[in-house]
């Protein structure tokens, strides 16, 4: 891997996305986001607001959530980046993405993707959350169509069946 | 928008990354990137070259020392928040560090980050002043220590040289003070509107370290009354110095209440 590398030249990069390894050529300056969604293809990564607020473009590194936004591609050399195309089975969905169709958890849909990405990343830590905790690590995450209350039903009740 | 373009430089040794921060002109740090690169996004930053410490090996560390803890200036948020010896020692800072953002946030924001950004209401330089926490600062020249009660200069402006790091902090136990934190924010995980550090000794003696009522951490000795009405006089005459500018009265008024909880918290951990 380089240690220097020059304004507007790309430079080569292995990154590892939902468990296959790519060899890419990125400019520095090309966020994560971005990557994902135009070199890879991946665009279940949602991009808002590029500014870390909206959450629609969480990701998760090492299996924490993180903002794919507010990182360069090249930062993710090393690391081990899941997406929610990582997520979601081969065939069909995921009992926590099942959970959120049951529950009305979306509309648009264009939150979903981070919502989801988050809320699988707390019931692995937190099987059991509380409703409080619920919304605390849904709170980076904004939607502006279903008032929340469905998305936290839904991941309570992925909860309560014990499946994410 | 997406940001200009950069040289970008990944160092894995302390030395390497302040001889580039010497050599490189236009150069900064990149640490979290949760301030650094929203601003860069938005074109309102537009360094020539970046320096990313997140490879630095040996930043990442807390450890106990003589005087207290020595925290390493790339120790994320999140980690701050649950790590053991940090919630023994000095719980309030735990605390503090989990109101910093949302989760996402705090699993790559930094430390280090926070108090080199200065923003005024941010929890953690409000946190150095109450503690009384002291900064490694190094560069090629060498090591400098500087207190965080002369560190931060003003809205987003610290002591801190172009070509410096900050390396680690060091906080000293608390000897016989209790210390408490609230805050208020319109949702949890967002900016504060005010907040307050309480610090409380014996016999009421103590001081109050408010942020985002100014253009950075205030903190102001005194005595606490022991009359609730004489402490809530007492914390409206000395917020009525500071300047949070937009909805200044409302704001003033949140840190005269965020400075009751937090003294009630530190007098509740006094026992
Ligand atoms: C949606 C959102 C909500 C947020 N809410 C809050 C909040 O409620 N409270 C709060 O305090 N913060 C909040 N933040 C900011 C967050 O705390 C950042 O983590 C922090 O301000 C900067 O840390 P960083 O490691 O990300 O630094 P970076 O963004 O990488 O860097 C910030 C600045 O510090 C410099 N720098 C970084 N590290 C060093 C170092 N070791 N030595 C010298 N210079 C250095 C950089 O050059 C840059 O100028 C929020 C951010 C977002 C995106
Ligand atoms: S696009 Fe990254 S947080 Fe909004
Ligand atoms: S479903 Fe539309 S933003 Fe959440």
């Amino acid at each position: 891997m380089m240690s220097e590398v020059q304004t507007k030249t790309t430079v080569r990069v292995r990154l590892n996305v939902n468990g296959a390894v790519h060899e890419l050529d990125v400019e520095p300056r090309w966020l994560l986001s971005d990557v994902l969604r135009h070199q890879l293809g991946l665009t279940g990564t949602h991009v808002g607001c590029e500014q870390g607020v909206c959450g629609a473009c969480t990701v998760l590194v090492d299996g924490k959530p993180e903002r794919s936004c507010l990182m360069f591609a090249v930062q993710a050399e090393g690391h081990e980046v899941t997406t929610i195309e990582g997520l979601t089975p081969a065939d069909g969905l995921s009992p926590l993405q099942e959970a959120f169709q049951e529950h009305h958890a979306l509309q648009c849909g264009f939150c979903t993707p981070g919502m989801v990405v988050t809320a699988a990343a707390l019931l692995r830590d937190r099987p059991n959350p509380t409703e409080e905790e619920v919304r605390e690590a849904l709170s980076g995450n904004v939607c502006r169509c279903t008032g929340y209350q469905f998305i936290v039903d839904a991941v309570l009740a992925a909860a309560k069946e014990g499946r994410s | 928008m997406k940001p200009v373009a950069f040289a970008y430089h990944r160092p894995r040794t302390l030395q390497e990354a302040l001889e580039r921060l010497h050599s490189e002109p236009d150069c900064k740090v990149l640490a979290g990137g949760q301030s650094l690169v929203p601003l860069m996004n938005f074109r309102l930053s537009r360094p020539g070259a970046l320096v990313d410490i997140n490879d630095v090996e040996g930043l990442d560390r807390v450890e106990t020392t003589d005087a207290g803890i020595r925290i390493g200036a790339l120790v994320r948020h999140q980690v701050l928040s649950d790590h053991p010896l940090i919630r023994e020692v000095h719980p309030v800072l735990a605390e503090a560090a989990s109101h910093v953002g949302h989760w996402a946030i705090r699993n790559r924001g930094t430390l280090g980050g926070s108090l080199a950004h200065a923003d005024p209401a941010a929890e953690l330089p409000a946190a150095m002043v109450a503690l009384d926490a002291t900064f490694e600062l190094a560069s090629v020249h060498g090591v400098r220590e500087v207190p965080a009660r002369s560190f931060f200069l003003g809205y987003l402006m610290t002591d801190l040289q172009p070509d410096e790091l900050l390396v680690a902090v060091h906080v000293p136990r608390s000897e016989g003070r209790a210390f408490g934190f609230a805050e208020f924010a319109r949702r949890r995980g967002d900016f504060a509107l005010a907040g307050a550090f309480a610090e409380v000794s014996e016999g009421g003696a103590g001081a109050v370290t408010w942020f985002g009522v100014s253009g950075g951490p205030e903190r102001c000795e005194l005595t606490f009354p022991e009359d609730a009405a004489a402490r809530e006089a007492a914390f409206t005459a000395l917020v009525e110095a500071f300047d949070p500018g937009e909805d200044a009265p409302y704001r003033r008024h949140l840190a005269v209440l965020a400075a009751e909880r937090a003294y009630q918290q530190a007098v509740g951990r006094r026992g």
